[in-house]
Order: C-alpha cells, then structure tokens, then sequence
C-alpha cells in the first residue's frame, strides 16, 4: 500500500476540480431562486417546472431523441456490416484502402462533413427536417461503431464462425446465430457511442437540419446567444444526470459479469 | 478365409471412404500438399502425423472444406466434394481450441448442428442425450462452457461434433490442451467412442505417441507429402526412410558403405570395428551408402561380451538418464560415435550394474535394425 502524499493528493485535486468544477457550478445554479444567472438567491426547483412547460424545449428534445435513436440503429448496421467484411474478407484489391477510408471520418473536421452534407441534400433536392439530420448522423456515427465493432472482431476465434458452418449453418447463419450474439457487447456499445455522438452533436446538425426539426443543441446554443438563462441550467442538469446514470449503470453491469464469469471458470477448473 | 482383422487397406475389393486424387494446395508460391493421393477406409481410425508446417492441418481443412483445392480431387463415398459448401459436407469437425459457443449452455451445443437439420424436437432431444451419456457430460447439460474443465469441453467438443452422426469425423489436436495424464485417459475414451459409433475419425496430431496409441494407420507427412503411411508397428519397427525412423521415437542411426549376400548385408562403419550384420529384402549395389537404423532398447548392454550375438560393440558409458521406468545410457565408441541403448529398471536403481565410465558391451541381432537407402 501506498503511504498518503501531499503532492498526490494535490494532484487529484487539481486534476478533478479542473474536469468537474464547471459541471458543478452549472448545477449548483440550476437550483437557484433569481432569475440572474451569477446571482444566488436561494434554493429552488421552479426552473425545472417551467422547463416542463416550455414547448419548444421539448419539442427539440424530442426531435433530439429520435434522431439519436433512428441515426444510432442505422450507424450500427452500417458500420457492424462494413467492420465485418474488413475484418473478415479475403484479400481484395483495395480493401488496406477501403479500411483506411472507413476511418478518415473519424478526423475530418465536422465543418466540412456537415458543409458536404448540406450540398449533397440541396442537390438531391432533399428537404432539410429529421430525415436529413439521421442521414448526417448516421454519416459520422458510423465509423466510430466500425472502430468499435472490427476491434472486438479482430479478436474473436474465426473457429467459432467455421464450427457453426461445419455443423450446417450457412455462412449468414453463421453470424447470426454465434458472430452476433458473441460480438453483442461490442455492438451494443457502438450503438450507445453512436447515440451520444448524435444527443451531443452540434455542428452537423445545424447543416442538415431544417427550420422545421431543431434539436436540443441548437436550441440550448441559440438559447444561450440571447443570454442564459437558469432554464438552460436545469436542462443542462438533468442531460448530466441521464449520462451519469447511464454511464455508471452499464460499467457496473458489465464489471459484476466479469467477476461473475471469472469466478465460475475458476470453480470449473478446481471442481 | 475369414478376416478377423481390421485392415480394409490390404483387401483390393474394399472400397475407400475417401479418396485423395492428385490433391495439390497452394498458398501463392507455398506448395502447401504436393500432388497427394491417399485412401482412407471406412471405420478407419487413421491419423495425420508430421511436425508443424507440414501440410496435415491444411489436409483436414480441405476434407472440411474450409479450403479449395488448387488441383486434383478430393472424393467422399465416391463422390467429388471439391464444389460441396462446408455446411452440406457430411463430414464434421472437432476444432483444436473446441470452438465451443460460448453463449450457449452444453446442451445447446450439442444440439446446434440437429437444430439446421429437420430433425423434431423430441429426435434431437433423444439424440442430444445419448450423446451426453456416451461422453459423461448429463449433469453438466445445462451448464455454459466457461462453467466447465479443460477436460469437460474436450468431451463437449467431441460430443457436439458426433451428434449429427457423421461419416467423417476430423480431429485437429484433440488432445492438445489437456495435461498427459488427462490425454492418455481421453486416448482410450476417443478409441473406445470411435469403435462404439463405428464413424471414421481423422486425427491430426504432431505427437508420435498419441498416434500411434489411437490410430489404425498413421500418415507420417513432411513439406506436403506423404513419406510413409502404414500401421503403427511398421512405422515404428519398418521405418522406410530416416526421416520416419528419427521421427518416430528414438533411434541410433549409423552411416556405412552396404555389401550384399542374398537377404544378409554387412555394412562396415568406422575403422577398426568389425561391419554391422543386418537384413535387408532390398537389393543394394556394392559399396552402396546406407544407413542402419536401430531402437535404443533394441541393444542390451552387458559387462562382458556376449558370446553369440551377431553384432556387438564395446564403448564407455557416458550418460544414463533415469526415467523410472526405465534408463537410457549413452555409450561412446573408440571411434567417437554415441550410441544409445535402453534397459528396463527392474531392479532398485542402488543395484544398477552400470554407472558412469564403466566399460560396457552393446549387443544385437541380425534383425533388430533396419537398413535405410534414404
């Protein structure tokens, strides 16, 4: 065991205080009384009442929801499928290209994904609403679930898959009924990347979304142009909440299989 | 004449379950199987035998059909398998990591190649639970692989490859990931299940002594061809190359100049010591270099010089290791060469007659060894 350090300690400190101090303050003012952002004047929750209230709010969050949800579902299929052939396929000409086309996404600036975006539904005369911004987000999204999904793939025993056929399935049996289920974690958590990506997404979605289909981003960004407002902070509050929960829930579910799992193999080998 | 044994390869009206006509693999430029042709019998249990690289892997997964073939055919029951998909082969496989389905409990493992089938509910539960009987897995039927022993999912592995009652079954190092004592148990389970179910069963395997314990025939390989294929017995004791003999078990191997007289050969070795009188059914011309090739336990090693034996040579002991069992002594000659010689302990290791620099005497008959051309 370590002995206790002042310079660790201080390190800690520094460190969290720097990454949390902001979340902190933001929520400490989502409770406040006044109506002036920098002002304390006591406790209060009015704000998250007239949060409920506000339509155009919830309107956006909704229109956030489902984009999120239909962008994330599509990004995963793509980039499962596309993760799949590059992992798995033979060699093919051009495929050490197509892998590294997968992942030029990954570092080009939103900027320009969103400005192409924007040109390429203007000339397929696309109208701008939800459809375009699932479109542009599934776009960007979806190389980071081929990221995800081709590193679980990369380690997964191709003995598996020729077990499967061996025993009669054909080869897109195969992946359903062993491939999946086995790369499900890895899967699921490119959906959950996905969907963040998407809630989170500023820059794109305001290319590709209409007059008619604002998300929540856009909202809060052009809120807060006019000014914040403790409204923004209750918002900001319980999307912090969402995430946290979110976050903690799904390490803990799968560090308690791994002990779980890790156990019963031990058992296994003693017994 | 009735045939009481097993050996469907000297009877030239059986009829092969596999045929391998001409088969040539290639990976690019590496010929991984040179121009291969091989039958194998029905009930056979015929094992793959050869050091890592040499093809016998590649073999199993072209009778899978996991690879092509790049030319020649591979022939099942008479029947060409080269354009059949892995799925429709009648043939199964039990890979060597067991490729079991994690996410499946022992049960659904077992009953996942009777699930693609047609088979009812109640024919692939009777089938499933014959087969967990047969491999001593029921109490483990509802547990999941990573619940199991290294030894369980071996069973588990074999079981799920035996249930859709296969023609052919392939084994890639079956045994490889189990510890000796396991093995040798498991060794007599899978020869005891092969002759219960009456399947063919093609093992791969780059232990000598796993093949020669299980197989009926054994295939020595090396770089994509076959060098020898033949029953355990003549692999062992008619080796017809050196690379067989040195292969198979231990051996001394000597090189000398070959004289003939009739079946008799003289082969003389080094200078000052008397040739080695041996038998060879082979002609060879005077003069002609061959090598003798003898078992270490072949010899017996004696304090004086035995009175009748054909053959005999005297040297210093310079090494003994102890196995138990028994005890290998390396014995330098005056002309430089070690010879090992093998002898069972049957008395206390305290009364051993020889030890280190003793004087011995190595002796053998005219038919202990075999002469080798190449």
């Amino acid at each position: 065991m370590r002995r206790f350090s002042w310079f660790n300690a201080t390190s800690l400190t520094l460190g969290f205080a720097f990454l949390y101090l902001p979340m902190v303050i933001l929520v400490i003012y989502s409770f406040n009384a006044s109506k002036l952002v920098t002002v304390w004047a006591g406790f209060s929750t009015k704000w998250y009442a007239e949060l409920i209230r506000n339509e155009a709010f919830l309107d956006a969050a909704w229109v956030t929801l489902r984009v999120a949800v239909f962008s994330s579902t599509l990004a995963t299929i793509l980039g499962t499928m596309a993760a799949y052939v590059l992992v798995r396929a033979n060699r093919f000409p051009g495929r050490t290209l197509f892998s590294g086309m997968i992942y030029a996404p990954l570092v080009m600036p939103e900027v320009i994904t969103g400005l192409s975006l924007l040109l390429l539904f203007i000339g397929i005369g696309l109208d701008r609403g939800v459809l375009t911004i699932v479109l542009a987000h599934t776009t960007f999204s979806m190389c980071y679930v081929s990221v995800v999904v081709s590193s679980r793939l990369t380690s997964f025993d191709k003995s598996l898959e020729e077990a499967a056929q061996d025993l009669g399935c054909s080869p897109f049996d195969a992946f359903r009924l062993v491939t999946l289920p086995i790369i499900a974690p890895a899967v699921i958590s490119g959906w959950l990347l996905a969907f963040t990506l998407s809630l989170d997404d500023l820059v794109i979605a305001s290319f590709a979304a209409g007059p008619s289909s604002t998300t929540l981003p856009i909202k809060i960004f052009s809120a807060v142009r006019l000014g914040v407002s403790p409204e923004i902070n209750a918002l900001s509050t319980i999307m912090i909440a969402i995430v946290t929960v979110g976050v903690i829930s799904a390490s803990l579910i799968s560090k308690r299989a791994a002990v779980r799992q890790e156990a019963e193999t031990r058992n296994a080998e003693r017994g | 004449m009735t045939q009481t044994v097993f050996a469907p390869w000297n009877d030239p009206d059986a009829k092969p379950l596999i045929e391998f006509k001409g088969v040539t693999k290639a990976f690019g430029d590496f010929v991984a199987i040179d121009d291969l042709s091989l039958d194998i019998f029905e009930q056979e249990f015929f094992a793959l035998l050869g050091p890592s690289g040499c093809g016998k892997t590649t073999m199993m997964r072209m009778l899978a059909g996991f690879e092509s073939v790049t030319s020649g055919s591979i022939l099942l029951a008479g029947k060409d398998i080269g354009p059949v998909p892995p799925n429709k082969r009648a043939v199964n496989m039990m890979f060597q990591s067991y490729a079991l389905f994690p996410h499946l409990t022992i049960w659904d493992n077992i009953a996942f190649g009777l699930r693609r089938g047609n088979a009812s509910k109640d024919e692939i539960a009777n089938r499933v639970e014959d087969m967990l009987r047969l491999t001593r897995l029921t109490k483990f039927a509802r547990r999941k692989p990573h619940q199991i022993s290294g030894g369980q999912r071996q069973r588990v592995a074999l079981a799920r490859s035996l249930a859709k009652a296969p023609k052919l079954l392939l084994l890639d190092e079956p045994l490889g990931a189990l510890d000796k004592k396991l093995r040798q148990d498991t060794q007599f389970e899978l020869m005891d299940i092969q002759e219960k179910t009456g399947t063919t069963f093609v093992i791969v395997t780059h232990d000598q002594e796993e093949a020669m314990t299980v197989a009926s025939r054994v295939a020595v390989m090396d770089e994509g061809k076959l060098i020898q294929v033949s029953t355990p017995d003549v692999i062992y004791e008619a080796p017809n190359s050196v690379y067989v003999a040195d292969f198979i078990g231990d051996v001394n191997i000597i090189e000398g100049a070959a004289a003939q007289e009739g079946e008799s050969v003289s082969i003389s070795w080094a200078e000052g010591q008397p040739p080695i009188r041996a038998r060879s059914t082979r002609s060879l011309t005077p003069g002609q270099k061959v090598h003798f090739a003898i078992r270490p336990e072949k010899l017996s090693i004696t304090a004086e010089r035995p009175a009748e034996a054909a053959n005999a040579v005297t040297g210093k002991v310079l090494d003994i290791a102890y196995l138990g069992n028994i005890s290998t002594y390396h014995v330098e000659l005056p002309s430089g060469d070690v010879l090992k010689a093998q002898s069972a302990n049957t008395r206390r290791i305290a009364r051993r007659s020889f030890t280190w620099e003793d004087t011995v005497w190595l002796s053998w008959t005219e038919t202990a060894g075999v002469v080798l051309e190449q």
